[in-house]
């Protein structure tokens, strides 16, 4: 199998797609969208929502959505139609199966150059002041997006499983936008 | 008719039963399932069910394994079972039709998407 390595510029047009695909059809929503980049450093500590589902097969990694809790209540309104005000079950439910339509529809896309690929059972954080690490060293492809003055960050990771190939360089890298 | 929504996320089964409503599809009750498992026990349970509705990607018991053993039981073999599911490769379609299910629609749908899925069914 010719397997082409996907690069920077390839995940986010992936990224934006689904992400907007999913936000239009199930929420009616058109998000805004941010300036995407690369980041290889760990994300500083923070507040909020970070929902992630694992990535499995030729390829492995992770995608995430993140946001503060707010902006997630405002999510949860909008898909459920009913107005939350605060975090609860039906919030977090609704940002993990957000986050399982988002990367489960980039994962669709990314099969058509990297073969199969599994997909887990989203995990949904809510908190203050948590850090998340991944535990080998990854380059996250970060693409933001607003809503309703809000934002909302998708971040997919990708490397090659062992014994696979070996990932070129990224070329194409873009600075964080200060939005 | 009873219909029965198979799926591990609460959101997606509330944003199902709603599209149902809107369908005018002629439903007595909808039961609900979050996984496999939970799924196989309300079919014993309740022998009314008419139509299925279930994701794949569910803990326990996925949705191939879940239509795997109601087509496997005569009595449900004929049940209609629509996939409502993020898996939209193409393998995953292949195999659920090999398997017996009557439809696949993909998350995200909309509710005309399921109510056309489901005039065909009905």
């Amino acid at each position: 199998m010719n397997v082409m390595i996907p690069d920077h510029d390839h995940l986010v047009k992936i990224v934006r797609g689904a992400t907007n695909g999913v936000f239009s059809t199930m929420l009616a929503i058109d998000l805004e969208q941010g300036d995407a980049y690369i980041n290889t450093a760990s994300p500083p500590a923070g507040d909020g929502i970070l929902s992630f589902v694992g990535l499995a097969g030729s390829w492995v990694g992770t995608g995430s959505v993140s946001c503060t809790a707010d902006c997630a209540c405002k999510i949860a309104s909008q898909f459920l139609m009913t107005e939350y005000t605060s975090v609860n079950e039906d919030v977090l439910d609704a940002i993990a199966e957000i986050t399982n339509m988002v990367i489960g529809n980039v994962k669709t896309l990314l099969e058509e150059d990297l073969g199969p690929m599994g997909l887990s059972i989203p995990t949904v954080i809510f908190g203050r002041n948590f850090a998340s690490r991944t535990v080998r060293t990854f380059e996250w492809t970060v693409v933001p997006f607003l809503f309703d003055g809000e934002r909302i960050i998708i971040q997919i990771c990708l490397a090659p499983q062992k014994s696979a190939i070996k990932p070129k360089p990224h070329v194409n890298v873009h600075e964080p936008a200060v939005n | 008719m009873d219909v029965l929504i198979v799926d591990d996320s609460a959101a997606i089964r509330k944003i199902l039963q709603r599209v149902l409503r809107q369908a005018e599809v002629p439903i007595d009750e909808v039961f609900e399932a979050g996984d496999g498992v939970e799924a196989l026990a309300t079919l014993k349970a309740k022998s009314t069910v008419g139509l299925i509705l279930s994701d794949i990607n569910m803990p326990n018991m996925d949705g191939i394994q879940f239509l795997t053993q109601v087509r496997a039981i005569p009595e449900w073999a004929s049940v209609p079972i629509v996939m409502i599911t993020t898996e939209g490769s193409q393998n995953k379609v292949m195999e659920a039709v090999q398997l017996g299910a009557s439809g696949y629609v993909r998350k995200p749908f909309t509710a005309d998407q399921i109510k056309e899925k489901l005039t065909g069914l009905m």
